[in-house]
């Protein structure tokens, strides 16, 4: 009979609507709740209804793989010997992957032999530009850049706001592990050990440094950091002023750049020396 | 090997591709001769006898499916300007690739739109992005970019308005890279160049005839208007481009008598990015989160295409591992996926446009947040999942669909990935496309929207190269997972979607069955997921490089994507250990090629007819502009 195709139809527009009303009566005012269970079934495979999240009220919280904007991983604050330390150490395989080459680092030099040492001066990420490939992060051969979990990043003034420098791109290592504790894991599994490569490599090395095998590597100071840092440790420290950084580095001048790759070179060689000595 | 003797019928779709060349060299000794370039394949035909080779390949050898046809610029490599073509057999089979040379100064290749209409849109692209001539073509005009635009952008030559270098990555990001903004020191409206013919007034004609004859489009208003001295019916009339029924930025140009349509002319461009260029400057790495941006609806297979054709050209050089079969299986599985998901979104937008306002798709949509969120927790993002490595995948299937709290108001999930899995593809996919046919298949008002409506003939179809639904809803049963299979499909149980009518109800019968299919592929790739389950997706156990070196040579990868024939024409300059950025980097895009017979399928029919029409073709314009 004409007609009945609609109906059909029409019937099924409001099984929907009556389920999820039940849906809605049958969590009730548990839906508010932080809990697992409840909004795990409400979106999950039980759920009938048709069920919208209330943004910002609730929202989803994403999974662990999820990849938004980069950021770089610094040591804990409370860890014993790299407190506050880049595990970043300049090799740039994360500028020469980005697709869209948002990445922009500055290497940092010896003052004193003006070779390169495995820590960058500055870093910077366009997050106008950045695709969100999450490249860096696959590729990075020291896990020192992660896609973070905050998508939240509106601001009112893209051209001021919008090239994270290194003091804004850094998070504490303890930061990725509670974000994506299974990645975290299963690097720490790659790795072989919860420290960064280069402490590892160090710690087994113990303190007779290998000066010969350091000399073999310094032809390949991109490729192998870890002989960089060796060289670094060496070196002797002079005495270190506050770290301060400009609000938007990337405007700044070249006096400015200049000073601040001086004190960044101090605070390095402050800490070198206090790992060495 | 086949004597020239032969009459043309016996030889007819029943050659091998190495006789097929055969055939024609001997029929055409002074104008065929053998591409021998390292890593290519098929013939080089002499440009001044190329429609005749054309019509023999098609007529003569049953290549009556012109897939692609691009051009390429090899300026500082033999300097000339070459025009590739893809051609197949609607029954099946693999490519007999022809190949026309021209100078790079003045390029001209005869036109092969009276041979294949399907060259019509590509060979206009080729005129606007290489500036190659092809005399006899009817319509000769810019496609993605407008008149008065200066110079040719594909051409290796030319340079774009940011330009820093010829190939990333750039130097200056690393070691000694201080941020800037591209745009501080390169001021717009300052790095614009204009041809010295072009008057810049005339951008702002204000008259209505005059903005129609800047298009160009042979549509003339005023004689329209004042047709044999006194007015007529006939308008012209202007859809889009910004129009929520072109589904993003596109533009119809349409002359009316009354409501009934007498022709239709699509403009496009607006979108455009030149992704190909893009793609040029990129690695070959660099390039697969730009195929997410293609057909942004089913970034899964986009990624398949680009890795498989860029898998071709490393299967020529000695290092290289093909993707095990862990890999291969999860691959299909999230090609299969997007395909649902596209589908469903198609038929939901199509409703839209043909008055179901909304309800229906936001039934449809409810089951592809659940496959987004499952890609989300794969790949990591919802629909740039920039998924498929060469040789393997970004990483495999997590065992656990988890998340964790990090900003207010969080709400966690957590699911075990195989369960949801196996629920999703048994239970609740399958219940969505029941409902699916329950609201509409049998719908009255629906029916009688579409059938007899925007109708393609077979013949028409292939000849216009058509593709995906667009083809099979006109019963060419077509597709490329049968018919030039790659990946596991071949040991896969599904068949080939098709319909009889070609109206816009047939186009939505395809689809409704190749939903069902793609689950019926879903269930059989479940078990081999189980099987392989701690197989490693890398054939050597560990990741790709990042900056792979690919062999000299050519391929193109095409796939079965949810809008048809995805493909992707990848040329490796080589060098010594292969190179890292791709000489060529072409998309063969459905949705723009798909649009080459909007203008044959809308005329007859009514205004409110166009917008159903255009969505049962399904384009998404982040594909067809690049
Ligand atoms: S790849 Fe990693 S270690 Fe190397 S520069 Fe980038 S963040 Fe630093
Ligand atoms: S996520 Fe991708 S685009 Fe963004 S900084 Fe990393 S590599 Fe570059």
């Amino acid at each position: 009979m004409y007609g009945t195709g609609l109906a059909k139809g029409l019937m099924l527009t409001l099984r929907h609507f009556i389920d999820s009303f039940v849906d809605d009566l049958r969590y009730g005012l548990r839906k508010y709740s932080h809990s697992t269970d409840n909004f795990g079934l409400r979106q999950g495979t039980e759920a009938k209804g048709v069920i919208t999240v209330q943004y910002p009220d609730e929202k989803v919280a994403v999974p662990e793989r999820f990849r938004f904007v980069p950021f770089l991983i610094v040591e804990d604050e409370d860890h014993p010997t790299r407190s506050g330390k880049d595990w970043c150490t300049s090799c740039g395989i994360c500028a020469k992957v980005c697709p869209p080459q948002c990445i922009w680092i500055v290497r940092g030099n010896d003052p004193n032999t003006g070779r390169p040492v495995p820590e960058p001066e500055a870093f910077f990420i366009d997050i106008d530009i950045c695709m969100n490939c999450g490249y860096c992060a696959e590729y990075c051969p020291f896990d020192a850049i992660k896609m973070d979990h905050d998508y939240e990043l509106a601001s009112y003034d893209r051209t001021s706001h919008h090239i994270h420098d290194k003091e804004k791109l850094s998070k504490p290592a303890s930061y990725w592990r509670s974000i994506a504790p299974t990645r975290a894991y299963e690097e720490m599994l790659v790795r072989g050990t919860w420290e960064h490569k280069d402490a590892a490599k160090e710690a087994r090395r113990g303190s007779a440094s290998p000066r010969a095998s350091s000399r073999a590597q310094e032809t390949q100071a991109e490729a192998a950091p870890a002989a960089v840092a060796t060289a670094a440790a060496e070196a002797p420290a002079p005495p270190a002023a506050a770290p301060a950084e400009g609000a938007t580095p990337w405007s700044e001048d070249d006096a400015k750049r200049e000073e601040r790759r001086r004190k960044a070179l101090e605070r390095k060689a402050k800490r070198a020396a206090r790992s060495g000595g | 090997m086949v004597s020239p003797a032969l009459a043309p019928d016996d030889v007819v779709n029943a050659l091998s591709i190495e006789d097929s060349i055969a055939y024609l060299k001997s029929k055409h000794p002074d104008a065929v001769a053998d591409d021998e370039r390292e890593g290519y394949s098929g013939v080089l035909v002499q440009a001044s006898k190329l429609v005749e080779v054309a019509r023999a390949i098609r007529d003569d050898l049953g290549f009556d499916y012109l897939s692609s046809a691009t051009a390429v610029d090899y300026l500082g490599a033999g300097d000339h300007m070459e025009m590739v073509y893809h051609a197949y057999r609607t029954s099946g089979g693999g490519a007999l690739v022809f190949k026309a040379q021209t100078e790079r100064e003045d390029p001209e290749i005869p036109s092969l739109v009276r041979v294949w209409r399907g060259a019509d849109f590509q060979e206009r692209e080729a005129w606007d992005l290489y500036g190659i001539k092809f005399p006899g073509h009817p319509n000769l005009r810019r496609i993605l970019m407008w008149e008065g635009f200066h110079g040719h952008p594909m051409r290796k030559d030319w340079r774009e308005a940011y330009y820093e270098e010829e190939q990333k990555p750039f130097d200056n990001r690393w070691p000694g890279g201080h941020a800037h903004r591209s745009e501080e020191k390169n001021v717009f409206g300052k790095n614009v160049t204009y041809p010295p013919d072009i008057d810049l007034n005339r951008l702002m004609d204000t008259s209505e005839s005059e903005v129609y004859a800047s298009l160009g489009l042979g549509v003339d208003v005023e004689r329209i208007l004042d047709k044999d001295g006194f007015e007529t019916n006939e308008l012209v009339v202007n859809m889009g481009p910004h129009h929520p029924s072109t589904h993003g930025v596109f533009r119809m140009v349409l002359t009316v008598d009354g409501e009934t349509v007498t022709s239709l002319e699509p403009v496009m461009g607006y979108l455009h990015r030149n992704h190909e260029k893009i793609g040029e400057r990129n690695t070959y790495l660099h390039n697969i989160p730009f195929t997410d941006r293609l057909d942004y609806i089913s970034s899964m297979g986009n990624n398949h295409g680009y890795v498989l054709a860029v898998e071709q050209l490393m299967s020529l050089g000695r290092k290289y591992n093909p993707p095990t079969y862990r890999c291969e299986a999860i691959r299909v599985m999230m090609v299969e996926l997007s395909r649902i998901v596209n589908h469903l979104w198609a038929i939901g937008f199509w409703l839209n446009d043909i008055g179901a306002f909304f309800t229906p798709v936001l039934y449809f949509i409810q089951e592809r947040e659940r496959i987004l969120d499952f890609f989300e927790a794969v790949a990591g993002s919802r629909m740039m999942c920039n998924y498929m490595r060469f040789g393997g995948l970004f990483g495999d299937l997590p065992e656990r669909i988890k998340s964790v709290s990090n900003l207010t108001n969080d709400r966690i999930r957590d699911y075990n990935t195989m369960q949801f899995l196996t629920e999703m593809v048994n239970e609740r996919i399958p219940r969505t496309i029941d409902e699916l046919e329950q609201l509409l298949t049998q719908n009255e008002i629906l029916l009688e929207r579409s059938i007899g409506v925007g109708i393609l003939s077979g013949d028409d179809a292939i000849n216009y190269s058509a593709a995906g639904p667009l083809l099979r809803g006109s019963g060419v049963a077509y597709d490329v997972r049968r018919a030039d299979p790659y990946s596991i499909y071949p040991e896969l149980d599904f068949d080939v979607a098709v319909e009889q009518d070609g109206d816009m109800y047939a186009r939505y019968r395809v689809r409704v069955t190749e939903l069902r299919e793609s689950v019926r592929i879903l269930k059989q790739i479940l078990p081999r997921l189980e099987a392989t389950e701690g197989e490693s997706i890398w054939a050597d156990g560990k990741p790709g490089a990042y900056a792979p070196r690919v062999p000299f040579g050519e391929a193109y990868g095409r796939v079965e994507n949810g809008k048809g024939e995805l493909g992707y024409y990848v040329v490796s300059a080589g060098g010594r250990g292969g190179s890292s950025n791709p000489w060529r980097y072409h998309v063969r895009a459905p949705s723009f090629i798909n649009l080459t017979p909007m203008g044959l399928m809308s005329s007859g029919y009514k205004v409110a007819d166009i917008v159903g029409i255009l969505g049962s073709i399904d384009i998404v314009l982040g594909e067809t502009d690049r």
